[in-house]
């Protein structure tokens, strides 16, 4: 173990091309582990106690192991004054992969989880159309449907970094109104066309049926393109926090207009300038002046592990690994500093990336004990490269908290402690 | 028989389809819309189910009402939670005053809110939050003619109704950008 490996640094503060863990195996990680000392297991192994006798059998609907029982949603409190309405929160950062289990999917209600009957639920189709139509879940089913993968994000998602201070939480409560998961369902566009929209038709007006009735209106050309009622989440029926027993999905788009508990569309001239369309959502700019209708999601990306609150309990080597999406599209590129920005260095992303979907990054990174800034910087199949903190901020007022989708900042200290900072 | 019928029409689906590839077409494509489920409705089974009022107003409701008629509503209804003259409360918005160019910004249904009747329609369909739906149609344009009038938009006496109401001019009307021409679908 003498010999010694310089790894190729890629770019500054210990950044490492990833090919040079790929091709050393342990022990070369070792050696570019230099300065971690790894203490000797000299004990003798014994069999555990679970060797030695049979375990639970089958169960009827399986969950995590009672090891992994704190990777759970960041649930808010109870709203006083809006009974049932809230958020809870992915927990990014402890979860590796793309897909979001239905469990941990985030939620965001407005006026709580109605408990509706399938077989008493109804979905109208109206408006500018030759006939009006009413579905049946049990019709719906019927239907062709198509599956995929599609990642859903709050415009509210990452708002806590537009504050004038840097808040020290973690992954989950800055970005966790952010999931990924396979969307079954039927197409829109079939039933539009089964239902005969008029050529006067511009919009379609959407509605649930929670207490709150939550509305939201789409132009019906996004309507005719690639909108689901989704009827299966990851392969399940929906679960009652996304919508049972059928949502609206917008792929790429603002989480909100993904309306959950679908039971009206109505196809109309122009849109309904709902609630959450005029009063929320919309994008207070330095004049202002608001933008509204600001449907797809920016290109962005977070780091998940290291992230906010972590501690890094050795120096040596750590991947760096997060998310990257975009609204506009596949993700095309994920460059990550280990030195706030001023070097930087492409990170590996999964194979099988999907258009709308949530991408993995990866990169290797030898943590000398310095202080360091990590920061990811997500470029999309458009071109789109995810800004600044400071650049985004400067294109609204300082009140907007919808649409953020600035480049976050980890600090790490000597001590291995991550935080959020501004940089 | 409800399934019987289901079964029945799933099958003629299925034939067809089978008909279309052996005639001989793209497989890769399936046939448009080879099922034909829902049953039709005509929009006055729709009446009392339909809240959506947009800024053209075509459906709203009959009825009427003053802001001086919806003071009493509102004391009884909304003041625990958004104050006894619209100026909001921890967990509950201001309803009243404010400006778009404050430091900071205070967005309210005076301020802000480019429609009048996107604020008929969110307290017909959603308030209050504990019993969405259970004012009447006369208690929500009462009470939408006095969230007007407490920021100086509407007189005490002004009758709101089916055919005022589109015509109310907000003050931030203008205020607004519509950016959904340029959304992306690549």
């Amino acid at each position: 173990m003498d010999k010694t490996i310089n790894p190729e640094h890629i770019a500054g503060n210990g950044l490492i091309h990833r090919r040079h863990l790929l091709g050393l195996g342990l022990a070369g990680i070792g050696t570019i582990a230099a300065g971690s000392v790894i203490a000797a297991d000299t004990g003798m192994l014994s069999i555990p106690a679970w060797s030695k006798t049979p375990g639970n059998g089958p169960s009827d609907y399986g969950s995590p192991s009672a090891y992994a029982a704190d990777v759970k949603r960041l649930a808010g409190g109870p709203s006083a004054t809006a009974p049932g309405s809230g958020v809870s929160r992915t927990p990014l950062h402890l979860l590796r992969g793309t897909i979001t289990p239905n469990s941990l999917h985030f939620e965001r209600h407005h006026s709580g989880i109605p408990a509706i009957d399938p077989a008493q639920h109804r979905f109208v189709i109206h408006g500018l159309v030759r006939q009006p139509l009413s579905f049946s879940y049990e019709d719906l089913l019927a239907y062709p449907m198509v599956s995929q993968i599609y990642f859903l994000e709050c415009s509210g998602n990452s708002g806590a970094n537009t504050g004038a201070t840097a808040s020290d939480t973690n992954a989950a409560a800055i970005h966790g109104l952010l999931s990924c998961a396979e969307w079954t369902g039927v197409r829109l566009s079939t039933l539009l066309e089964q239902a005969g929209v008029t050529a006067a038709a511009r919009w379609i007006t959407a509605t649930g049926a929670d207490a709150a009735s939550m509305g939201r209106s789409i132009p019906l050309s996004k309507a005719l393109d690639d909108i689901i009622i989704a009827l299966y989440q990851n392969g399940e029926p929906i679960r009652p926090e996304q919508g049972y027993p059928m949502r609206l999905f917008v792929p790429g788009w603002e989480g909100n207009v993904s309306v959950k508990w679908l039971t009206q569309i109505k196809v109309a001239e122009g849109p309904g300038h709902f609630r959450d369309e005029t009063s929320k959502y919309t994008d207070l700019l330095p004049d202002g002046k608001s933008l509204q209708f600001t449907y797809p999601m920016g290109a962005k990306s977070v780091i998940t592990s290291p992230s906010g609150q972590m501690q890094l309990l050795r120096q040596g080597i750590h991947e760096i690994t997060g998310v990257a999406w975009s609204g506009h599209g596949s993700i095309r590129r994920v460059e990550v500093s280990a030195d706030g920005g001023s070097s930087w260095a492409d990170a590996h992303i999964e194979a099988g990336q999907q258009h709308l979907a949530l991408a993995r990054f990866r990169l290797p990174w030898q943590w000398s004990g310095a202080p360091a800034i990590l920061q990811s910087r997500a470029t999309d199949s458009s071109n789109n490269v995810q800004p600044a903190r400071n650049i985004w901020m400067a294109g609204y007022s300082p009140a907007n908290r919808y649409h953020y989708n600035g480049i976050q900042s980890w600090s790490v200290s000597t001590q291995g402690e991550v935080k959020n900072v501004y940089a | 028989m409800c399934m019987r019928k289901r079964s029945f029409l799933v099958l003629i689906a299925a034939s067809l389809t089978a008909a279309t590839l052996a005639a001989g077409s793209n497989a890769a494509e399936p046939p448009a819309n080879p099922v034909a489920l829902g049953s039709p409705l005509t929009e006055a089974q729709l009446r009392d189910w339909d809240l959506i009022v947009g800024p053209d107003g075509k459906n709203l409701p009959e009825g009427s009402g003053t802001a001086a008629q919806g003071q009493a509503v509102y004391q009884q209804k909304c003041a625990a939670c958004h104050g006894a003259s619209g100026e909001g409360a921890a967990g509950s918005p201001a309803l009243t005053g404010g400006s778009v160019s404050a430091t900071p910004p205070l967005l309210t249904v005076g301020s802000y809110w480019p429609h009048a009747s996107t604020l008929f329609d969110y307290v017909r369909r959603a308030m209050p939050p504990t019993a969405p739906k259970s004012l009447t149609n006369t208690e929500v344009y009462q009470l939408t003619a006095y969230v007007l009038h407490l920021h100086g938009i509407l007189a005490a006496d002004f009758v709101l109704d089916k055919n005022s109401l589109p015509a109310v001019q907000m003050p931030n009307r203008e205020g607004f950008i519509d950016v959904s021409a340029n959304v992306s679908a690549n």
